[in-house]
């Protein structure tokens, strides 16, 4: 691995030695553990380990509910309801892993917009970005399924929505609504339930095992850091300047956020476990009657106000329809767009023709990365009103904006803008904020011998 | 390159392209059983028809059954509502067909092809909206028919799309009498 140089693990003893020459794991966790990161890092950095403590508790709460869970149409509310009246402390664990599925947003969303703002994303990170991004589909479809379980109105409803999306592809459609809810004619039942549950249950091991190339990848390529400036690998003593290794430094600073975080985490699911929730899932799902105001979960409204944004009556739509012969109608343009919304985003890195790596050194970047902050907080408020008035409107507005900063300002920028003199060395960096004593003492910030 | 390099090349490149393309066509035959148990299996499949007693259903009212997990909404029209219908233009229709499974394509949606009795009593349709799969709520919305709380779809008294994003008429499932007082869908 031609990574930065730092030292290596060395078996000590005769029972070291022995297990290292048959199996190196001990040295693989010291290397891992020991990784020298760039001692600037601020606290955008942590939203890592919270997702790696998420994705634990998830899976652990996940388990233990699957005790108590039945995945049948007839039973599956009421064992939800078991869950929640009658296992001891069932109530507790449903309501962690309930919101757990948001905080895990949460954290992903300040996890990804960090590497949008620092430019994590740009080479020699492309594979890292790209991981992550098929991390988040996959996170995404794990929590669609995971809301169809409780079996309550929303569930079914949102089922029925959801996967009449697919039945918008031309041609195709049909067969492969049939094919993913396994009814002849495309309605919600056993079989859909039944294979949700299994899929719930898979993916999140798919999300632990991408988690360790995720990981692989960026130790592979050394951490990005606010100035993103590389850490020096001329020599060992050079990359120590820029570095501390991540044990204990950056652990015991991880630690200390998620601990922050679960404070506030744990305040909302012991005080207002319902609140990010909907009251209509609490009625068990009844596919004779629709819920007045059909909206998906907060963390999806940014894509449900694109998928929405785009009715027969956009000039683009209808100049699509017109050019496809009307293969592609505003309701499949809708879902090209939502799907589109990932697609471009995983595509930054190639998009993306600045020189400069980080949005600290890129006067007009910022105001454009900011407006894209704000504007994915407007389409996720405009996601859950309803599509008429003002409302489908602002939709299209930030749709737009959101396709325009990917394909049209970030390739742009890289040409027009002239970007200011990041610092030569992360050192420097760091000792502009951590500046060393006047009197010769130590900076506070040095590791201690 | 040169012929002698082909025939040096040419028994062992025929093993490799020959041995490749059997592991194409094993990993497909043990794929495809993976892909095929998702679709409808045989006691799915087997639910295909239903028989609704309309007897206590009175002209002016309508029932909801549910059939292959969808709801169809049976009504037993008034003369009013019949005549009303059948006084639409078709010009003021945005599907201009029936959507009838039981008479094909391309069949005008004149309130005569809708209706499942000759008399115009009996309509039988669909409970699904057909922009996202909503259940449109009954004698409600703009045109008195139904109306689709998700987003805002009118249809009129014998089921036709009026105004709002639905792009077609409420379908009409195959269905058909067996006696004076039953129905049987599908």
């Amino acid at each position: 691995m031609s990574g930065i140089p730092h030292d290596h693990y060395e078996p000590g003893t005769k029972g070291e030695k022995w297990l290292h020459t048959r199996l190196p794991i001990v040295g693989l966790i010291y290397d891992t553990l020991m990784l020298p990161t760039p001692k600037n890092l601020n606290w955008m950095w942590i939203w890592g380990i919270v997702l790696v403590f998420t994705l634990v508790l998830q899976i652990v709460t996940g388990i233990v509910l699957v005790m108590h869970y039945v995945p049948h149409v007839d039973m599956a509310f009421q064992s939800v309801e078991h869950i929640m009246r009658n296992v001891n402390g069932g109530h507790m664990i449903r309501y962690f892993h309930m919101n757990g599925a948001s905080l895990f947003f949460v954290a992903v969303y300040a996890h990804i917009f960090r590497s949008l703002y620092y430019g994590s994303y740009k080479s020699p990170r492309e594979v890292t970005w790209i991981v992550g991004m098929l991390m988040y589909v996959l996170m995404m479809g794990t929590a669609f399924m995971g809301y169809v379980l409780p079996w309550g109105q929303m569930s079914f409803h949102g089922t029925a929505v959801i996967t009449g999306l697919f039945g918008a592809i031309p041609f195709v459609g049909e067969s492969v609504q049939v094919w993913l809810l396994g009814t002849p004619n495309g309605s919600i039942g056993q079989p859909a339930l039944n294979r949700f549950f299994s899929l719930h249950y898979l993916l999140p091991f798919i999300l632990l095992g991408l988690t360790i190339v995720h990981v692989w990848a960026f130790h592979t390529t050394g951490n990005n850091n606010p100035t993103g400036v590389e850490v020096r690998r001329t020599s060992k003593e050079d990359a120590e300047k820029d570095t501390l290794p991540f044990w204990p430094y950056f652990v015991i600073k991880d630690l200390f956020a998620l601990a922050v975080i679960l404070a506030v985490f744990v305040a909302v699911v012991g005080f207002m476990p319902n609140y990010l929730g909907h009251p209509d899932n609490y009625i068990p799902a009844n596919p004779l009657v629709t819920p007045s105001h059909i909206v998906p979960e907060w963390y999806f409204l940014p894509f449900y106000a694109i998928l929405r944004a785009f009715d027969g009556e956009v000039w683009l739509v209808i100049a699509v329809n017109w050019i496809t012969f009307g293969i592609v109608d505003a309701k499949f343009f809708g879902v090209i767009a939502m799907f589109g919304a990932i697609v471009v985003m995983a595509l930054a890195p190639w998009l993306d023709t600045s020189s400069v790596r980080s949005g600290r050194y890129r006067p007009m970047f910022k105001w454009w990365f900011w407006l894209f902050a704000v504007n994915f907080m407007l389409l996720m408020w405009v996601g859950a009103r309803p599509a008429e008035g003002i409302y489908p409107y602002i939709a299209l507005i930030g749709a737009t904006y959101w396709f325009a900063y990917f394909l049209v300002i970030l390739p742009l920028l890289g040409v027009i803008e002239k970007p200011t003199t990041p610092p030569a060395t992360i050192e420097e960096d760091f000792n502009a904020h951590y500046a060393p004593k006047g009197d010769g003492a130590k900076p506070v910030a040095t590791p201690a011998e | 390159m040169s012929h002698a390099d082909d025939h040096q090349g040419t028994r062992r490149d025929f093993l490799y392209y020959a041995t490749a393309g059997a592991g194409v066509v094993v990993s497909g035959a043990a794929v495809w059983p993976l892909v095929n148990q998702m679709n409808p299996s045989a006691d799915v499949l087997a639910l295909a028809s239903i028989r609704v007693d309309i007897s206590a259903v009175d002209p002016g009212t309508q029932i909801t059954v549910l059939w292959q997990g969808k709801p169809v909404f049976i009504r037993a029209r008034t003369e009013e509502e019949i005549a009303e219908s059948r006084a639409v233009d078709l010009n003021d229709l945005p599907d201009a067909e029936a959507n009838n499974e039981n008479l094909g394509e391309n069949i005008p949606a004149t309130d005569e092809n809708r209706a499942l009795s000759e008399d115009g009593q009996w309509l039988v349709q669909m409970g699904v909206c057909t922009h996202l799969g909503c259940v449109p709520l009954g004698e409600a919305g703009d045109f008195g028919g139904w109306f689709c709380p998700c987003h805002g779809s009118h249809y009129d008294k014998a089921g036709r799309i009026r105004r709002g994003p639905a792009p077609r008429n409420l379908p009409v499932p195959i269905a058909s009498f067996v006696d004076e007082t039953t129905i049987q869908l599908g």
